[in-house]
């Protein structure tokens, strides 16, 4: 080491010698997570007003200080962070530290890797971390077998080595895991470059769909259409509820797609189970009702007589239907989107989206007040008339939107790629070792002297009781064999 | 009877084990570790069952199978789940390791945990999934990240057991490091206590207690004399643990605590538990992510929180191979990593807001 000339050195040595170094990791790790810092106490991408108030809670100044504050800090990009310049940089950089550090590295490790285990002098077997003795009766030509066998019994497949000293069995297991922590490294690299073909060749858009409506082209941020290459249509969306409560359980589209205005898919999508095709994908992501169109929906009820006629029509609100096989007559007169009933049994509307949606139907037979009341879609014993007959009201369709995210981004795969090379690359560093073992047996009056030694890179008590395993193995073997 | 009676019956069991392995700790009478030892497999097998109890309950409710009605859902839960990987993790060193004083540092934290849960007053009530919650993805990711939380609580532990070994006069930075962290906690937990007495009746959730009641019994009371009070009495612990912090040193030389054992219990723990974080709490997540909202990383709070938490378990782990960097630095960085996990665990909920704070009811 000291006789490393620092000044013979090129620029060119520096400035690898900067980037192959774990100094630059750790110095990378805490800028990346200091600022990282910053970014989550700053809302990012918000209105200025919000950190202008948030900064002025933080600093106890006064308005004009945090404008100030936050003009700066602006200027520098902290309210878009993670994606300026600078983050982006470190972020590179990072990367670029990660292969040259590697490439550094990787042909020594390369080296230890493809060298052969060699027989070793006692000398060294006698050093080894883990080392252990025993003594067996007989001769050693006679324990041969027995090592050989406790060797492979622990997995081992040994070679030998005989010279004038006496016999030696040597094995080693593992030496490709000395790479775990390369594909590690590896796989960071692949996961930020997943990231960077997504900035570059995806996109992130939404779109709003009215139930029944067909678009062929999502929205970005400002407004700019990107088109699908295909036309989607929501047929129809429904909110599930958590019985009797208005908690939601399921938010549920039901989307068609056209390719060239033939139909090539049809799936119902949820939250966590989106729909893809050619590429892109469609996530549940909101709701909401269609501006001004209260009222206007379409009513779907079907109706079955005491004698079991059924049929199923579409309404709106003021139309009239008539039970088949029968003479009653229903008129649909008012229509509420969440309706509850006060304590003094009056009924009242009380939100504007379609939590608990519910019609007014005023019956009549031969042009007599028979009955009428409130049918309540998620309630189906509120569907069942005092005559016997039950007017199921299915749904209240078209007045609703479906909300969804809609993104290309050709990246995840390699994003995931990353995620799973990551995974083995760190089970082979923290779980799996390089293990080498030397066994010398040499001859004394009558006993045969068992020399163990052996190396572990890591989790170096887990091979010792491999080890105590194997002359557990010995000994048996030799009482057995007795 | 509930689960409810079960997790009380357990969180007693856990503070009368504290009690145990601390007395265990000042006259080491084999006798009073078997109890100590006892006691705290009690509790932990009724842990255990209160956690079967409730999973059924929420099976019950839910109407979503049984996959779906893991005990998992928001805070209260995955605190409850947080102490049994401590109380199981610890049982596994006590039983390989053949040593009981750890048991003196760990089920303070267990008991003082699930205490938290009270003083909070965080809600306890099963609540149906709401829509973004329900994956497998969610599950395997919350699962992961608790036993991964619950082994780097360890590692902290362990760590400033090692830091208090491995340092010798009172005015060398590694001591005040320790001395200063182990004050924070105390009196942190301290205060918390007295919030609790004072606030049990008004707080209804846990932000409302965090926001507006967290401290205000001490530090930040409408009273200045109070605060001041507590500023001081503050300060004069923190002096107390600086002054006689030796006295740990001596307790734990007793019980044939080395250095090296602490340092490998802190690689150990560290070595399972970022794979399992890597795994679990930031692969999972990222897939859940992207299967709930449509991106697999969006910067959010919590998020970047846990970036920052495996950053510092990468820095641990990368600064173990730098020269002049072995020993009490690297247990320091590994005290500093369980700061930045309690932050994205709690702090983010708490204190910051985001995609996430949905998770926190
Ligand atoms: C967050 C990103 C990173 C992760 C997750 C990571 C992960 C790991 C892991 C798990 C190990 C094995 C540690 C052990 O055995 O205790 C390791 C070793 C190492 N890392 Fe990283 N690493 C990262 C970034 C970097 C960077 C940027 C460098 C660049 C200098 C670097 C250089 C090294 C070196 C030189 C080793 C030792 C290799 C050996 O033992 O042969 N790491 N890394």
């Amino acid at each position: 080491m000291l006789l490393e000339n620092k000044e013979n050195k090129t620029l060119v040595d520096k400035i690898w010698d900067f980037f192959a170094s774990v100094k630059l990791a750790i110095i990378i790790f805490s800028a990346i997570s200091l600022t990282s810092v910053i970014g989550t106490i700053l809302e990012q991408n918000a209105e200025p007003e919000k950190n202008i108030k948030l900064l002025m809670k933080l600093f106890g100044v006064s308005q004009q200080t945090a404008i100030s504050i936050f003009d700066i800090l602006d200027s520098m990009h902290f309210m878009d962070m993670y994606h300026s310049w600078w983050f982006v940089t470190l972020l590179l950089l990072f990367g670029a530290n990660l292969i040259i550090c590697s490439i550094d590295r990787l042909p020594r490790i390369l080296k230890i890797v493809n060298e052969k285990i060699r027989p070793l002098p006692s000398e060294h077997i006698e050093k080894m971390s883990i080392k252990k003795e025993i003594s067996l009766k007989g001769k050693a030509s006679g324990v041969r077998e027995s090592v050989l066998d406790a060797m492979k019994g622990i997995g081992f497949k040994p070679a030998e080595h005989a010279d004038e000293k006496g016999l030696q069995f040597y094995a080693e297991k593992g030496n490709f895991t000395r790479l775990g922590v390369y594909l590690t490294h590896l796989s960071i690299l692949v996961i930020l470059a997943g990231a960077i073909i997504g900035i570059f060749f995806g996109f992130n858009a939404f779109l709003n769909l009215p139930e029944g409506a067909t678009s062929s082209v999502a929205y970005q941020d400002r407004g700019t259409e990107v088109p699908l290459g295909f036309d989607i249509r929501c047929d129809n969306f429904e909110v599930d509820y958590y019985d009797r409560t208005d908690m939601p359980k399921a938010y549920r589209s039901w989307l068609t797609v056209f390719k060239d205005g033939k139909e090539v898919m049809k799936k119902s999508i949820v939250v966590n189970d989106p729909l893809k095709y050619e590429g892109i994908t469609f996530y549940q992501s909101s709701y909401g009702m269609v501006p001004n169109s209260e009222g206007s929906g379409i009513i779907i009820l079907k109706m079955v007589s005491k004698d079991g006629k059924s049929e199923q029509i579409n309404a709106k609100v003021g139309e009239s239907f008539t039970i088949p096989g029968t003479a009653v007559q229903g008129k649909i007169t008012d229509f509420s989107p969440a309706l509850s009933i006060d304590e003094s049994g009056k009924s009242f509307t009380y939100g504007e989206m379609m939590t608990n949606p519910a019609i007014y139907i005023e019956f009549t037979e031969a042009a007599n007040k028979k009955f009428s009341g409130w049918l309540l879609k998620r309630y189906p014993q509120t569907w069942n008339l005092p005559d016997g007959n039950r007017v199921e009201f299915l749904d209240y369709w078209g007045v609703e939107y479906t909300g969804m995210q809609v993104r290309r981004d050709p990246g995840v795969f390699f994003v995931y790629l990353g995620c799973i090379i990551m995974s083995v690359g760190l089970y082979i560093t923290f779980f799996m070792s390089h293990k080498r073992i030397w066994i010398n047996i040499t001859e004394d009056k009558n006993t045969a002297k068992v020399l163990i030694g052996a190396t572990a890179n890591k989790n170096r008590a887990a091979f010792e009781r491999k080890v105590e395993k194997l002359i557990g193995l010995l000994n048996t073997a030799k009482k057995g064999g007795k | 009877m509930d689960s409810s009676v079960f997790f009380g019956l357990s969180t007693i069991a856990y503070i009368l084990a504290m009690i145990a392995y601390i007395t265990y700790l000042a006259f080491r009478k084999t006798q009073i570790g078997i109890i100590a030892t006892t006691i705290t497999v009690a509790g932990f097998v009724t842990q255990t069952l209160a956690l079967g109890m409730r999973w059924k309950e929420f099976y019950d409710i839910g109407q979503m199978g049984w996959l779906r009605a893991a005990p998992l859902t928001n805070l209260y839960e995955s605190l409850v789940f947080f102490v049994w990987c401590l109380i199981l993790t610890y049982l596994i060193i006590e039983f390989r390791y053949k040593n009981r004083s750890f048991g003196a540092f760990i089920t303070p934290v267990a008991g003082l945990a699930l205490a938290f849960i009270d003083i909070s007053g965080m809600s306890k009530n099963i609540q149906p999934l709401v829509p973004a919650l329900q994956s497998n993805w969610l599950l395997a990711h919350v699962l992961m990240s608790f036993i991964a939380y619950a082994l780097f609580a360890v590692s902290f532990s362990t760590g400033l057991m090692y830091l208090m070994l491995r340092t010798e006069k009172i005015t060398e930075s590694g001591y005040i490091f320790w001395t200063l962290i182990l004050s924070a906690v105390v009196i942190t937990l301290g205060a918390m206590g007295l919030d609790y007495l004072t606030f049990k009746v008004l707080v209804k959730t846990p932000e409302e207690l965090i926001k507006g009641f967290l401290f205000k019994a001490s530090f930040r009371s409408d009273s200045v004399a109070v605060a001041l009070l507590s500023w001081g009495i503050a300060i004069g612990l923190t002096f107390l643990i600086w002054r006689y912090g030796v006295i740990f040193k001596k307790i734990l030389t007793a019980f044939n605590i080395t250095p090296e054992l602490l340092d490998e219990l802190t690689y150990k723990s560290i070595a399972i538990g970022f794979p399992v974080f890597t795994l679990g709490g930031l692969i999972f997540g990222a897939i859940w992510a992207d299967q709930a909202w449509g991106k697999y990383w969006t910067w959010d709070p919590k998020e970047t929180w846990s970036l920052i938490t495996w950053f510092f378990y990468a820095f641990y782990l990368h600064s173990r191979l730098m020269r002049g960097w072995k020993g009490r630095k690297v247990a320091a960085v590994a005290v500093l990593g369980f700061l930045a996990v309690l932050f994205t665990y709690l702090g983010v909920n708490l204190l910051l807001s985001g995609l996430h704070s949905y998770g926190a009811q």
